[in-house]
């Protein structure tokens, strides 16, 4: 039980070991999904602006990283 | 359109994962038996294969969309992380994965742990049980969300976890040491790329956007990334830890 115990910590730390960064990825989904299909931007806007705020997100966790910010 | 991708990073993703689970069972077989450390892999493989039995179909019940939404999510929580990591090691920010160090630091500590029991040894097959569910519920779990994508990916993503075990088991086979030769973090980096362009774009289709050029997007996807991510290692090398003169 020990053991699958610990599997299972690591299992959810996969995804969550950054309270911040998933976070900020769940959000920024969570906006585009709910924002964006009612904007009516032009063919394909919604997907590019999809595409830069989860960038934003890795660059800036990165470097939060880095700075020894997590 | 997808398979060839679904093959590519099935089967890198699960290399580099299968790579780490076999070090630490080398290290258990080598210091405390094969017995154990066989026997400890092989039973973590059964449970992943009935895990993976029992969810891969499961999903194909739900909405595609809400399939899309749901694994994209999950996806890009893991790719992301993964490819964030990729990202500080490239940069030197934290160290390279040495599997070499990773085999060194198992054996000497299994050693500390005191001489092996005869017949069945508990350590050595708590240990490789562990390593082989640990590593093994994250190639399932890439296995199923590339697989889930689109009807008909579960087979060819499944054709390329299996192919990275086959490549590792015989690997194991042929060296009995660790692999070190694989350059293990510059497939994690290219890994990372692909398993946040998969994300991006199944979380895009589950939100009903439209993605220019369709399938195709899912190219422009994986060289965004790539491009972001070089460019943030580069402006990270600059935080690099002072090596001790």
């Amino acid at each position: 039980m020990k053991v699958l115990g610990a599997v299972w910590t690591e299992a959810l730390r996969l995804f969550l070991d950054d309270g911040r960064f998933a976070g900020a990825v769940l959000g920024w989904l969570a906006l585009c999904w709910i924002v964006l299909p009612r904007l009516g931007l032009p063919w394909g806007v919604a997907a590019i602006l999809l595409f830069a705020g989860l960038a934003g997100i890795l660059a800036e966790g990165a470097l939060r990283s880095a700075r020894g910010g997590s | 359109m997808h398979v060839v991708p679904s093959v590519v990073a099935a089967f890198a993703a699960s290399l580099v994962e299968f790579i780490e689970a076999l070090t630490i069972v080398l290290a258990v077989g080598s210091v405390r038996g094969w017995r154990g450390a066989i026997g400890g892999a092989a039973a973590a493989l059964g449970l992943l294969l009935v895990l993976a039995a029992m969810l891969g179909p499961a999903l194909t019940r739900i909405p595609l969309r809400a399939v899309h939404l749901g694994i994209g999510t999950l996806l890009l929580l893991f790719g992301m992380r993964w490819l964030r990591k990729a990202i500080l090691r490239s940069a030197g920010v934290i160290p390279l994965h040495d599997e070499a160090a990773a085999y060194a630091r198992q054996t000497a500590a299994l050693r500390a742990a005191g001489p092996a029991p005869g017949g069945w040894d508990p350590l050595a097959v708590a240990t490789a049980f562990k390593i082989t569910m640990v590593e093994g519920i994250e190639v399932v779990f890439i296995v199923i969300a590339i697989g889930a994508g689109g009807a008909g990916l579960l087979v060819p993503a499944s054709f390329g976890a299996a192919a990275a075990l086959g490549v590792v088991v015989l690997l194991g086979l042929a060296l009995h040491r660790p692999v070190a030769a694989i350059p293990e973090n510059m497939l994690k980096f290219g890994v990372g790329v692909l398993l946040c362009a998969f994300g991006t774009f199944w979380a895009g289709e589950g939100m009903g956007l439209v993605w220019p050029g369709d399938e195709f997007s899912l190219g422009v996807l994986v060289a965004g990334y790539f491009a972001v991510a070089l460019v943030t290692a580069r402006v990270c090398r600059p935080y690099r830890p002072a090596l001790d003169a």
